[in-house]
């Protein structure tokens, strides 16, 4: 905090530190770590019961998609203290990662083109118990 | 525990003192002259940074994975048998990966708690948990070193397996690879880390090995960032590779 003094000269009113916060430390109850470290391995419990009972088809998408989604923003959340950051952080680390959706766009399309040559250029898909050459 | 019935205060404006800026906060801070995000220290935007460059690197791993696995006209091998176990006699389907989520989700949770007893400047109970999050970052990759030397054992390669499609010993090697190797190196900066903070390097602000900066409690916290995001990414990996 080499320009706390800095920030102490500007008026008041400018800049108001958040409420939860003392510098720019993050200092929380402790209740809400355990709370979501409980809710954690609930949802890897459930996510983990979703292969052990078979569940096929889109409910099965549906239930890791949105089992992983909640793990990942409790821990970015809550573990990296994210609700409490400043707001320019928060939209300074969270938009980036959204320009990956284009990237699952053009796999999808690539993937899509490549699988329809190799069924219509290429031997017909092997039967499942095919053995290839393991070494 | 007596800490652990606290109360949480629900009320927005002091949960989330960002929000209750608004947009406005955001103009102001990107417009600010000097610093960009006004009394957050230096280190953690530079963390957060570093992970943003890192999620696009797993990101575009989880997607090659995507698109070869969509493109093969070979079935893919089935996780859920690959994975599984034999436990007296019984096959349970991904059990080492399930105690591998839980190990790293517990180490999460005693590095959040690292984090505030940090900053309550109690070195003892902070070392102790940073102590923990490494000894279960340790089993973490120890488990891993095992599941990798069973699949080599059962002929798994990068270029074929015996079960079905060649690109799932590429993918699998490739993604579980960097992430452990992530475990790994996060396992010896928490050694570091712990030290510092059993020696009480924090408290008397002694500079660290390879800078003249005073040393503080924000390097436990940054160090928790990296951490999470090392659990972050398995949620991701577990969902898509073991689950899929």
């Amino acid at each position: 905090m080499e320009y706390a003094e800095h920030l102490d000269a500007l008026p008041p009113s400018r800049e108001e530190p958040p409420a939860a916060t003392t510098k720019g430390h993050q200092q929380h109850p402790l209740g809400i770590y355990f709370k979501i470290w409980g809710l954690l391995f609930v949802l890897s419990t459930a996510s983990y019961l979703v292969d052990y009972f078979h569940f096929q088809g889109m409910l099965r998408w549906t239930l890791i998609i949105v089992f992983m989604l909640l793990k990942a923003g409790l821990i970015v959340a809550v573990f990296m203290h994210m609700v409490w950051e400043r707001l320019a952080l928060l939209y300074a680390i969270i938009v980036p990662p959204l320009l990956l959706v284009t990237l699952i766009g053009i796999g999808v399309l690539e993937a899509g083109y490549t699988f329809s040559a190799r069924e219509t250029f290429f031997a017909p898909p092997p039967p499942p118990a095919e053995k290839p050459a393991a070494h | 525990m007596t800490t652990t019935h606290l109360p949480i205060d629900l009320d927005t404006t002091q949960l989330l003192p960002a929000a209750a800026g608004g947009w406005d906060s955001v103009v102001k801070d990107v417009s600010s002259d000097q610093r960009v995000f006004k009394d957050v220290p230096w280190g953690k935007p530079m963390m957060w940074i570093f992970l943003l460059s890192d999620t696009f690197i797993f990101g575009t791993f989880l997607i090659s994975y995507m698109t070869v696995r969509s493109s093969t006209t070979v079935p893919w091998p089935n996780p859920s048998e690959v994975f599984g176990l034999q436990v007296f006699g019984q096959s349970v389907p991904l059990l080492l990966i399930a105690i591998m989520t839980f190990v790293l989700i517990s180490s999460s949770g005693t590095m959040a708690l690292a984090v505030n007893f940090g900053y309550r400047r109690d070195r003892e109970t902070t070392f102790w948990l940073l102590l923990a999050t490494a000894a279960l970052g340790a089993t973490f990759v120890g488990m891993q070193a095992f599941e990798w030397t069973k699949l080599i054992m059962e002929g798994v390669r990068p270029w074929g397996n015996p079960w079905g499609a060649h690109q799932f010993g590429a993918c699998f090697f490739m993604i579980t690879g960097f992430h452990g190797t992530h475990v790994t190196i996060g396992v010896i900066f928490l050694s570091i880390v712990a030290t510092k903070v059993r020696r009480g390097d924090l408290d008397h602000q002694r500079p660290g090995f390879l800078t003249g900066r005073k040393g503080n409690y924000e390097i436990v916290e940054i160090m928790g960032l990296y951490w999470h995001f090392v659990d972050l990414v398995w949620v991701f990996i577990f969902a898509f590779f073991y689950l899929w």
